[in-house]
């Protein structure tokens, strides 16, 4: 046993327990779509049908992104496959107040928050403009690996320091858990009491480095008890937990019960990008296992129990969805390319004497 | 001797220089199992196991950070950070200790590692993973900066950097690890830091680039005379060999793809115009980035200096 074993204690234990903390796991729907009503968040049918619509269509743009990828008509692109509940679940629990910082892998939650997509497939094209939706509280993908996680303390404390009842919220991954930035944005935020949801997406792997390689605690949730906050891991394959803890989260950052961390436990069912080929570093097997424990399969157990699924409703809702993407994609690939000029503009607010020299020297002026 | 690119070319370096010393070790980001994400540790855990081919945590100041430990207490570690980019996470780590500890301890303690990763615009990649920093890295006393251009100078140099008693970073093009190929002896061989190659001889104007800037100044440069110069190590650099090329020529064009605002570019030019102001037959040009961050993929292209502008600095300096 490494780091988690008994074995290594020290012999002096102390006489006193100044605190203990429990790390709880929670779970509404199960892999056989039973669910334990009693935590069943209480937004009935109408709900569960947004929840299945949205994930179809983050799936489809998903699916579709893969695709032109493969063509070449996008760049280098981050799946969200097997994540959907986690992403949908979380985005549709804020309010379209509260502020989101998601990383490269958000997709799904940016989908669900009706940002355009054919701006997002700009994005993924290598098109910058893509990031520049303007009315929507989320801040452009973080690429480098969990260096939004402060942005989003930040944002937390401005809406505490000017007294507005909202919230902000951080995505990251297992592998962002182990930068500094994770654990200094959640110091800051417990310190301050900064309304922020911290919500990590353990699909664990960060490209071919496993879970068990960027930390030697048992969940990554326990670490918000260092940082004097509740952590909670939460079944990420299940949309209705994911709902319900994400919910709960934000109304007490609101009500100023300070931040929450939550771990949703999910999986990576693709490469780590179009540009990773996963079987070099895990097996087949253990893709299968958490293929059978996907979310899409549980939601549509689950509503089928429920009676709110058929096969009609699925293939309508469907078809609904990859018109819409069809629909995006056209109005993408119709797009003007962009300026060079848009290089320099954007540096400051406004161009420096070198940057006038530049337009100039580099024919872009106008 | 056999043809290899730079990607092999590193590799071997590596495998070799291991097999040599067994306190050379590897560290970074799927660096083991996945043997890099452009596979230049592929085949190395095999090789030498676990204990020296490592994936860490996800925390690039971590790396550099436990590397300034490990190098200090005798190992000696060759840290992959997987872009340029995210070498800004352990920028800390590089310039408070790792270029520091040597002075701060007047030679008591040392940092004898290598910061490998690869930079500049190549691959169609999300942000961050383009970049070209090394001016930044270079204007940090106590570090060395190595960027190689060619397979046979990425193994000499890579060992060199290795066996160096101070920290080096070194700079691997994204765009060059499997766009060339050359002869590549089978041996272990170093080549000196410090030291330019004179990659073509010339008389009329003297060109100084490095990584793949190189490449493009000499396929700029048919229809001139140039004398081009491979700086190899930007810190410390080949002083004596630039002025002497620019004695000779009168004229000097430095190609980089970083800005041209505090690009290194400006450091050489600043040398030539103490040293060599008397032999200059018209101004310095520099052919450079704009002061801009780079763009990601569907402009990176106008981005880059372009064969083009590299020909016309040749031809202003022809005819002033
Ligand atoms: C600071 C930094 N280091 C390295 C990378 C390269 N990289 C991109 S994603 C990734 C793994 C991220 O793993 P995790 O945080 O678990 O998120 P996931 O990809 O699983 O969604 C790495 C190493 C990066 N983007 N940023
Ligand atoms: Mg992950």
């Amino acid at each position: 046993m490494t780091g988690r074993g008994l074995a290594g204690r020290l012999s002096h234990m102390p006489k006193t327990i100044i605190e203990r903390s429990e790390t709880s796991f929670l779970q509404v729907i199960n892999e056989k779509g039973d669910s334990d009503e009693s935590l069943m968040p209480p937004v009935g049918e109408a709900g569960f049908r947004r929840f299945f619509e949205t994930m179809l269509l983050a799936r489809s743009f998903n699916h579709r992104a893969l695709s032109l990828q493969r063509e070449g008509r996008i760049g280098t692109y981050a799946s969200i496959w097997g994540q959907e509940a986690a992403q949908i679940g979380s985005a549709l629990a804020f309010s379209e107040d509260d502020w989101l910082f998601p990383s490269f892998r958000e997709s799904g939650v940016l989908v669900a928050r009706g940002y355009p997509m054919w701006m997002l497939y700009r994005y993924w094209a290598g098109d910058e403009r893509g990031m520049s939706a303007p009315g929507f509280n989320i801040f452009p993908m973080s690429v480098p690996v969990g260096t939004q996680v402060p942005h989003a303390a930040g944002a937390a404390w401005a809406m505490k320091l000017k007294g507005h009842k909202k919230a902000a919220a951080v995505y990251f991954g297992d592998g962002g858990s182990s930068k500094g930035d994770f654990h200094e944005g959640l110091n800051f935020a417990g310190v301050f009491k900064a309304p922020c949801v911290f919500l990590c997406q353990n699909n664990q792997w960060a490209i071919s480095v496993p879970r068990a390689r960027q930390t030697a605690a048992k969940t990554i949730a326990q670490k918000g008890y260092a940082y004097g906050m509740e952590g909670i891991q939460v079944d990420g394959n299940d949309i209705a937990a994911v709902y319900k803890v994400v919910k709960e989260a934000a109304e007490k950052a609101r009500s100023g019960g300070g931040p929450t961390l939550i771990e949703c436990f999910t999986y990576r069912l693709d490469d780590h990008t179009t540009a990773d080929d996963a079987s070099r570093y895990r097996t087949d097997e253990e893709v299968e296992e958490w293929k059978a424990k996907e979310p899409l399969i549980r939601l549509r157990l689950y509503m089928e129990k429920k009676g709110w699924w058929t096969k009609e409703y699925e293939e309508a809702e469907a078809k609904k969805a990859q018109e819409a993407v069809d629909a995006d994609i056209k109005k993408a690939e119709a797009y003007s390319a962009p300026d060079p000029a848009d290089i320099i503009k954007y540096t400051y607010k406004d161009l420096t004497g070198r940057q006038k020299k530049e337009l100039k020297e580099f024919g872009w002026g106008s | 001797m056999g043809k290899l690119n730079i990607v092999q070319a590193i590799n071997q370096a590596l495998a070799q220089e291991m097999e040599k010393d067994p306190d050379v070790i590897i560290i970074g980001e799927d660096v083991a199992k996945d043997g890099g994400v452009f596979r230049v540790t592929q085949g190395l855990l095999d090789k030498f196991g676990p204990e020296r081919v490592i994936d860490t945590p996800l925390a690039e100041l971590g790396i550099i950070g436990t590397a300034v430990g490990l190098a200090a207490y005798g190992m000696k570690p060759v840290a992959e950070i997987q872009f340029m980019g995210f070498t800004y996470a352990g920028l800390e780590q590089l310039f408070s200790h790792a270029s520091r500890i040597r002075s701060r301890s007047r030679g008591a303690f040392s940092c004898p590692m290598v910061v490998r990763t690869p930079y500049g615009i190549g691959i169609k990649p999300p942000e961050l993973h383009s970049e070209s920093s090394e001016a930044l890295f270079a204007h940090m006393p106590g570090l060395k900066v190595v960027i190689p251009s060619n397979p046979y100078n990425a193994k000499g140099l890579l060992v060199s950097a290795i066996r160096d008693p101070d920290p080096v970073l070194f700079m691997e093009a994204s765009r060059l690890y499997r766009s060339i190929k050359s002869d590549v002896p089978e041996e272990l061989y170093s080549i000196p830091l410090g030291k330019a190659n004179i990659y073509q001889e010339g008389s009329e104007i003297t060109v100084v680039a490095w990584g793949t800037m190189l490449h493009r100044a000499a396929e700029a440069s048919e229809d001139f005379d140039c004398e081009i110069i491979d700086l190899q190590t930007i810190r410390p650099f080949d002083e004596e060999t630039v002025v002497n090329s620019v004695k000779k020529t009168g004229r000097l064009v430095v190609v980089h793809e970083a800005p041209r605002v505090c690009g290194f570019g400006a450091e050489v030019a600043a040398l030539v115009a103490e040293e060599a102001f008397g032999y200059l037959k018209a101004p310095v040009v520099r052919v450079a980035a704009p002061d801009a961050v780079v763009p990601m993929a569907r402009l990176e292209d106008h981005y880059m200096p372009s064969q083009e502008m590299i020909k016309k600095a040749y031809q202003k300096v022809m005819q002033y």
